[in-house]
């Protein structure tokens, strides 16, 4: 079974990488970009076939290792 | 004082710190590597400074994880007393040990340099031999140095004097001018800034041996 994690920052945390991508992006000339927040994606396969006990072992996995849940929010996903 | 440096793939500091340790503290440490799941019956446990598993997903996140951390968890709650350093300051961010998180510095280059530290509590094993408010230098180099906490562990934090070291002129853009913290119990210490490396006239300056003195006199 194929899922995708997708871990962010929370909101209030300072991301000194996005707003140096937002400083990029506005110098070659994208006007309007009004913020650019960096997260990660993990594709993940696992064995597991049913639905329901994968995603709860990727909901352990995301917040035990995946993201550090004092800074970012997580998202688990079953794409197959 | 029987000590005990702990080293990941990665680490890089371990040298230095063993040199301090044994140069202060008159015994060389054990250089435990993180496969092995015993430590050695210590009263101090180091972290060292380096790129733990190449800093992968979050700077320490790996190391902090594996079995010999809960080791030094449990040694950390029988009160034994734990350093972490640098990119061990961010391991034991990582395992829960000390609150908050290392992010990127906010200028994202890597500091390499000497800044100076305020000497905010002497009321540690750690910073007994400083005098309180005493700047000292030290050196830094990390590019993940940028301690952050939310509000509510911030005001713990200064509630309960567990700041040990502020940046005069802060360098990464740390909450606070947080330079270096002190666990609940306070037996735990981590900081960026590199105190193993101004130990001797050749290193140029003395400012870290206070702190390794204090240890072996606690």
């Amino acid at each position: 079974m194929k899922a995708r994690v997708t871990v962010t920052l929370k909101n209030g945390v300072l991301d000194p990488q996005g707003k140096a991508i937002e400083g990029a992006l506005g110098s070659l000339g994208f006007a309007g970009v009004a913020s650019v927040r960096q997260g990660k994606v993990f594709d993940i396969e696992v064995a597991e076939t049913d639905a329901g006990k994968a995603k709860a072992e990727l909901e352990a996995m995301a917040a035990k290792l995946l993201a550090n849940t004092v800074i970012e929010n997580y998202r688990v996903e079953i794409v197959g | 004082m029987k000590s005990a440096v702990v080293v990941f793939p990665g680490s890089n500091r371990e040298r230095d710190m063993v040199a301090a340790l044994e140069k202060i503290g008159g015994h060389r440490p054990a250089v435990v590597w993180h496969g092995d799941h015993d430590l050695p019956k210590v009263d101090l446990i180091v972290i060292p400074g380096g790129f733990s598993y190449g800093d992968y997903l979050r700077s320490g996140a790996i190391a902090a994880r594996e079995p010999i951390m809960d080791a030094i968890r449990r040694e950390a709650e029988r009160g034994v007393a734990v350093l972490g350093v640098c990119n061990g300051f961010q391991i034991l961010c990582e395992a829960g040990l000390l609150p908050g998180v290392l992010m990127r510095n906010a200028g994202l280059k890597f500091i390499c340099k000497e800044v100076k530290l305020r000497v905010e509590t002497t009321d540690s094993a750690f910073t007994a031999r400083y005098d309180k408010g005493a700047v000292i230098r030290s050196p830094v180099a990390h590019g993940d140095g940028n301690y952050r906490a939310d509000d509510e562990t911030l005001a713990r934090l200064k509630g309960e004097d567990r700041i040990a070291f502020r940046y005069v002129g802060n360098p990464n853009g740390s909450i606070d001018d947080i330079a270096g913290i002190l666990s609940e119990k306070r037996n735990v210490l981590g900081m960026m800034p590199h105190p193993e490396n101004l130990i001797e006239p050749l290193n140029g300056g003395l400012d870290g041996r206070p702190l390794f003195e204090s240890l072996l006199a606690a």
